[in-house]
């Protein structure tokens, strides 16, 4: 098959293109695929990503978003992050943020799309930094502990249920004191 | 210079290595994403933070011995040529986005190059791991390690709701993506693989062709690897990727078994026609490269050509791409051009093997 576009060379990129749900099938050759990349997907940053799915969702999110708080506030004032200045349409426009603060400040926007994105999931259950997560360690332990609790209570073992209860009071000691030379 | 200094220099270590399960798992990759919590992250820096980013990590790795690996060695994106750079690309040590796109990029290497860590990509960092075959939870340990080494003198952005925060909510939690590339010829050819991959895709596991996102399966070659990152463990993340991969092994050796046994001679008549065509051709394009060498490669696992090694397929996958056939034909080639140089590669890759197993039976003898 001969490129469409040069009309000379071999056709070696074969793909169907979709605007507007009207299919178009597109055989070129590598050399007018290069100079052509921004029109097909070949490249990462041009091409049609998960980030560029992920900016279609965000657009359905902040729109719902708007007309609830409109009814509310009425604001007008666009949401920016303090820290790094970014505001929410460039965070839809590039479905990336500007800095770590940006979490907290697209708070209300993020839950939903992480939930979609993470299989309904929005807490890490994962690993904690060792140095800075010291804190949040004992609380992850402890968080499990009361759940281990409660499931023997539920299985009438009492005494197991105290030696897990005098767990978490001692780590509980714990965490108050660390918080106390903290502060 | 000859191919075989050429190679010396250019296949990673790891690549000579057959690793479990290689007849059907090319590779095994760990990338962890990380950024540190006083800068902002590389979507919005300025040329002065990303260069303050790299001198950061720069300084604080560069001159580290870690255990068993070694010290890395950096490179800078800007001080490379550009074919320098797709070498890199083709060999998976950094992304085409870091290649291309990076301010101040950089690539922290080891030398075996297991471990790549590159700097200011959409992350600040991403640790990458790479192994032959399906070593998984070796890969995700390396990558601990050295996610904890790192940690020792950094500040990360880490959150407890959200876990490691990263440019993209994709990969916020654990800032992990596990991959691995595997080779599926028996799924295509019988079309098991067009109602597998809707339902590994059901699993929360993508499928894509061997370079990523939005690129096809050139050479029957998969990559698969977990698209959540949030709400599961890493463990649980490698542990349940490992098993849909373990099934699909099983799959694969069961059907090249079967079609072996119900058409062994258009099988065998495939594979050596594929052989014959790496052997002989003097123009050779890239997809018909991949395709052959996909059915050598099931030639060699079936026993069909026994006097081949998968090694050198490993080598030809990687030789045979635009940025290898560049710098070892030593500057820029036009596509035609390519494909001219192509098919000499692969014949004096081939003449090489065969002269050295000459050489092996005169020995012998």
């Amino acid at each position: 098959m001969i490129c469409q576009e040069c009309k000379e060379r071999p056709a070696t990129f074969h793909f169907t293109k979709v605007v507007n749900g009207e299919k178009t099938e597109v055989h070129i050759c590598e050399h007018c695929a290069q100079e052509n990349s921004e029109l097909f997907m070949f490249n990462a940053n041009t091409g049609f990503s998960l980030n560029n799915l992920l900016t279609g969702l965000l657009n359905i999110e902040a729109d719902l978003h708007k007309k609830k708080e409109q009814k509310v506030f009425n604001t007008g004032d666009e949401l920016q992050c303090d820290r790094c200045k970014m505001t929410f349409s460039q965070f839809k426009q590039t479905g990336r943020f500007g800095c770590s603060n940006c979490y907290h400040t697209f708070n209300i926007y993020i839950n939903p799309i992480l939930k979609r994105v993470h299989g309904g999931n929005t807490v890490h259950t994962g690993k904690i930094p060792e140095r800075i997560g010291g804190d949040i360690h004992i609380r992850k332990q402890i968080e499990g502990l009361k759940n281990k609790i409660h499931e023997f209570i539920i299985q009438e073992e009492f005494e197991q249920a105290a030696m897990v209860r005098d767990e978490i009071r001692s780590l509980e000691k714990k965490l108050s004191s660390s918080q106390e030379e903290g502060s | 210079m000859s191919l075989q200094n050429f190679m010396n220099h250019a296949m990673s270590s790891w690549m000579n290595k057959e690793g479990p399960d290689s007849d059907i798992v090319l590779s095994s990759r760990i990338r962890l994403a990380r950024n540190i919590e006083k800068f902002n992250f590389p979507t919005l820096s300025t040329y002065e933070e990303s260069q303050e980013v790299l001198h950061f990590f720069e300084t604080t790795l560069k001159n580290k011995t870690f255990p068993k690996i070694g010290r890395l060695e950096l490179l800078k994106m800007n001080e490379l040529q550009p074919i320098q750079k797709r070498v890199l690309v083709e060999k998976h040590l950094i992304s085409p986005n870091l290649s291309e796109n990076a301010i101040f990029g950089g690539c922290l290497l080891s030398e075996n190059e297991e471990v790549s860590i590159m700097i200011n990509e959409e992350d600040h960092i991403r640790i990458q791991c790479l192994f032959p075959g399906l070593q998984l939870g070796e890969a995700l340990e390396m990558a601990n390690k050295f996610d904890n080494w790192i940690e020792e003198e950094v500040d990360y952005a880490f959150d407890e709701q959200c876990g490691y925060l990263t440019s993209c909510p994709t990969n916020v939690g654990t800032g992990l993506r596990a991959s691995v590339m595997m080779h599926l010829p028996a799924m295509v050819l019988t079309q098991k693989i067009n109602r597998i991959i809707p339902a590994i895709n059901h699993l929360g596991l993508v499928v894509r062709g061997i370079y990523g996102e939005g690129s096809e399966a050139v050479g029957n070659i998969f990559q698969i690897s977990n698209q959540i990152t949030l709400g599961k463990s890493e463990k649980d993340i490698v542990e349940d990727l490992i098993s849909v991969v373990q099934q699909l092994i099983t799959q694969e050796r069961t059907t090249r078994e079967a079609l072996y046994n119900s058409s062994q001679n258009q099988l065998e008549d495939r594979v050596f026609r594929s052989l014959g065509t790496l052997t002989y051709s003097r123009i050779i394009e890239s997809s018909e490269t991949a395709k052959c060498l996909s059915d050598v490669r099931l030639g060699i696992d079936l026993g069909i050509i026994k006097d081949l090694s998968r090694t050198i397929l490993n080598e030809l996958m990687i030789l045979t791409q635009p940025g290898f056939l560049q710098q070892y034909f030593g500057g820029p080639l036009r596509p035609n051009e390519r494909d001219i140089r192509r098919a000499a590669l692969i014949r004096e890759r081939l003449n090489l093997e065969m002269e050295r197993k000459k050489r092996m039976e005169d020995d012998e003898s």
